[in-house]
């Protein structure tokens, strides 16, 4: 390596900015995974709904951007709920693949709903951020905000599940559920409670993304696939693995995406998942 | 003489019937693939490219094809078994391959034609009709019974693997690993044939879902949609059920074209929708699919008991 | 006053019954052991009473007002703390997350630092572990923690499940000491064991359960001077 490439340092700083967002987004899965112990393969269909929130409200209705991504983010926390109330709960006691395939079911439902309500076409928020310059390397402002709020958001939600009562309530019942009422706890409460807190996750992540990316109905295939993988490979459930694993995962995916075109850094990271459940499959910070 | 479109409805039906047929092998067994798209992948566009780019025929590219899905699935499914990765992860793993297939053919887009598509290129000059070399008819009743001819077969494997002992002590397996292993079953091989048998008979469909068509695109035969709508149209018309499969392939295909009839090009995405909808119902009221609970309600057999998920879990004294 | 009373309780899980018609009565400040071999109920009766499973027929009472309508998560606020089989701690929570969360409803919650003040000097090993995973303590260290956990929610009744159970016989004893000085302090204990040779120490009455149904019920004197308990289970 004879001088040191400035460019592939701005990918691995993007792989960074990537990966704090990616964190974000999988933080929402595992929390939901953890205490309920559904996957919820629809999640970045919720995040494309508060994408196309967030346009709506502040491209059609003229909301202020802060007003419509607090709007929005509230209204995917509502969406979480009903989610859990009318389509989990009633499999809940089925087997897990059934679990599984329902919310399936609902990533195929909103997906298409998305496009007979809003079409196919590419919606853009019309905000531009400017480009940050950082010697000859150039970070675009969205990337930054998006990893900042992100990292904030993950701060406040560890504040929260290791402070409060409600946040212990939600670390303990995936130990051990069974006792939870002999502490006075409602299982049944605290499933809509990581319900909403997962949506509202989930919600975050749409309005950092909808500063990056145009919206569409398919947009859920774009991170969705990563957000699971992410997921497992850290180990499911494990918030902690999740984290490490998006920054991992991100580098794979900006660093690889430099080196060859960019959907071979997709294709690498996505190897290098297969092999890591190789060799441990329950994930790098597992459990079970 | 039937008409072409009804024939080309027929031949969709026992088409996707197939191919949900050899995906719920795997399915009805406990290991829910969410990655089929991948072989069915594999399949289509192995086929076209050597076609495109090589001239080999299809029929020598079907080879080619069907060896490649049988390394990947070996490739993918030795290791997943012999870690016992199951349920949640192993759904996950297999939607991970799907994806890489898809992502794959989309990087190579010089040669693939990327997210366009690729169509073999016809060797059907000065109108002729038929094309056996090359596996391109333009006659869509020699089509019908290529894909009658396969469909059959799908169900006489399905049949076959139903009565072999595979199959029972997969059932076990399934149920109960550990049991089952203190049996002496090898769990692992037994799995591994399973999605072998399944992984070639979908990628043949590919395969002929590319020379029907004349058309491929990621999308329509990779990634994750259409794994899902594999997965969906399984269980829609019931994956227990030998028939299941194909009902529900019948069932999705008509629903689209009512829909199609009914409303014209107006609403876009309103079979899917239904469809979305109409899935979420069917796991939440009718996890047996259509056929499957139609033939319970006949035979009014009790139902197969669903294990609770978790008991209240303290011993009793 | 009568703190607790179960009369003609039957209950029992999908397929078969556990309990028939039992009647136990509790007064408060007692200290009370249900006693009896493997397989009898004794886990099932405690678990009817802090409503993890429903009672099929008969009344439970818990100072004079039915619990028939009260949901298992609100047990808790009405007085009764459960110390179930096995300790159940939250392994990976620390010992005060775990002692945190016997203080989960809102009454306890405004007395926690009281609660846990009191609940350290009951156990000092326990303050000195406060910051580490439950999971790695000792056997007898996870039933201080347990216990603890149950006195957090600073209850009226307190519902012990085999306490002594898996442990070795030296921290057997600190635990029947442990649970003297919590009926001293005032709290009423039922106590359900397969230890009876050292819960009849520690308790004024008991009652006999076999094969779901009530046998012999006295105080521990009579217990122990019975001919059949010295027989059949204290191997005399």
């Amino acid at each position: 390596m004879e001088v040191f490439d400035i460019f592939l340092l701005e990918a691995i700083l993007n792989g960074l900015l990537l990966g704090g967002l990616l964190a974000l987004l999988s933080l929402g899965l595992n929390l939901i995974f953890g205490v309920i112990d559904v996957v919820w393969i629809c999640y970045a269909e919720l995040i494309m709904c508060g994408m196309y929130a967030v346009y709506y409200l502040h491209v059609q209705y003229h909301w202020p951007l802060l007003a419509a991504m607090a709007a929005a983010v509230v209204i995917v926390a509502v969406l979480g709920v009903i989610l859990h109330q009318f389509v989990i709960r009633p499999v809940l006691g089925a087997e897990p693949i059934n679990q599984l395939l329902v919310t399936g079911g609902v990533l195929f439902f909103l997906q298409a709903a998305a496009t007979l309500a809003f079409g196919i076409e590419f919606r853009n928020l019309g905000v531009t951020l400017p480009s940050i310059r950082l010697g000859e390397m150039s970070f675009s402002a969205a990337r930054l905000v998006a990893f900042c709020v992100a990292l904030a958001g993950m701060l406040g939600m560890y504040l929260f599940l290791s402070r409060s009562y409600l946040g212990t309530a939600i670390r303990a019942i995936s130990q051990d559920r069974a006792i939870m009422p002999l502490m006075g706890v409602s299982p049944a409460r605290i499933f809509v409670l990581a319900s909403a807190l997962g949506g509202a996750l989930a919600g975050l992540g749409a309005c950092l993304l909808v500063l990056q990316y145009d919206v569409h109905p398919a947009i859920g295939l774009s991170f969705g696939p990563i957000t699971f993988l992410i997921c497992v490979m850290g180990g499911l459930g494990s918030m902690a693995g999740g984290f490490i694993a998006a920054f991992v995962f991100a580098q794979f995916i900006s660093v690889g995406g430099f080196l060859f075109h960019l959907e071979w850094g997709y294709v690498l990271a996505f190897a290098f998942f297969i092999a890591m459940m190789f060799w441990r499959p329950q994930g790098i910070l597992g459990r079970r | 003489m039937i008409g072409n479109y009804p024939l080309h409805l027929m031949i969709l039906v026992l088409l996707w019937g197939y191919i949900y047929t050899s995906w719920s092998l795997m399915g009805r067994l406990g290991l829910v693939s969410f990655g089929h798209g991948a072989f069915m992948g594999i399949g289509a566009y192995t086929v076209v490219m050597l076609w495109n780019h090589f001239g080999w025929s299809p029929w020598a590219g079907a080879l080619a094809a069907l060896a490649f899905a049988a390394a990947v699935a070996i490739l993918i499914g030795y290791p997943c078994f012999r870690f016992r990765i199951v349920g949640h992860y192993f759904a996950l793993v297999t939607l991970a391959l799907s994806e890489v297939a898809r992502l794959v053919i989309v990087a190579l887009r010089d040669q693939t034609g990327g997210s366009l598509g690729a169509t073999p290129n016809s060797a059907l000059h000065g109108g002729a009709t038929a094309a056996p070399g090359a596996l391109q008819f333009s006659d869509k009743q020699v089509w019908f019974w290529i894909v009658l001819a396969f469909w059959l077969a799908g169900l006489w494997v399905w049949r076959a693997v139903d009565r072999s002992m595979a199959r029972l002590a997969l059932q076990a397996i399934s149920e109960e690993e550990e049991a089952a292993a203190s049996i002496g079953i090898h769990v692992a091989r037994a799995k591994l044939r399973i999605t072998l048998i399944s992984a070639l008979m979908t990628c043949a469909g590919g395969v002929l879902y590319a020379q029907y068509q004349l058309y491929v695109n990621p999308d329509t035969v990779c990634g994750i949609g259409i794994s899902l709508q594999m997965v969906f149209g399984a269980i829609a018309g019931g994956m227990f059920v030998m028939l299941g499969p194909t009902v529900g392939a019948a069932f999705t295909l008509l629903l689209a074209e009512g829909l199609r009839l009914a409303f014209g090009n107006r609403y876009p995405a309103l079979d899917s929708t239904l469809y979305g909808a109409m899935l979420v119902l069917f796991i939440i009221y009718m996890p047996k699919g259509i056929l499957g609970a139609a033939l319970e309600a006949l035979r009014a057999r009790t139902a197969r008991p669903i294990a609770p998920r978790k008991s209240s879990g303290m011993p009793s004294a | 006053m009568q703190m607790l009373s179960l009369t003609k309780v039957c209950a029992g899980y999908s397929g078969f019954q556990a309990l028939f018609e039992v009647s136990v009565e509790v007064e408060a400040g007692e200290a009370v052991a249900v006693i009896g071999p493997n397989g009898a109920g004794k886990t099932t009766l405690l678990r009817v009473i802090s409503k993890l499973i429903g009672a099929t027929s008969g009344e439970i009472r818990m100072e004079g007002a039915s619990l028939a309508r009260v949901p298992a998560h609100e047990v808790v606020s009405r007085g009764i703390a459960h110390v179930p089989e096995n300790r159940r701690l939250f392994p990976r929570l620390t010992v005060e997350e775990n002692l945190r969360m016997g203080a989960f409803p809102r009454a306890a919650r405004k007395r926690y630092g009281e609660r846990l003040e009191f609940v350290y000097g009951l156990f000092p090993r326990l303050e000195e572990r406060r910051g580490q995973p439950a999971g790695t303590l000792s056997g007898g260290e996870q039933q201080m923690c347990a216990i603890g956990r149950a006195l957090m929610s600073g209850p009226k009744l307190l519902l012990l499940d085999e306490p002594s159970a898996g442990l070795a016989p030296v921290v057997v004893q600190a635990i029947f000491d442990l649970v003297r000085r919590i009926c001293a302090q005032g709290y009423t204990v039922l106590i359900v064991e397969q230890n009876i040779r050292q819960v009849l120490k520690v308790v004024g009455r008991a009652y006999l359960l076999e094969a779901g149904r009530i046998r012999l019920a006295g105080n521990s004197r009579e217990f122990l001077d019975s001919q059949e308990i010295r027989k059949t289970y204290l191997g005399l």
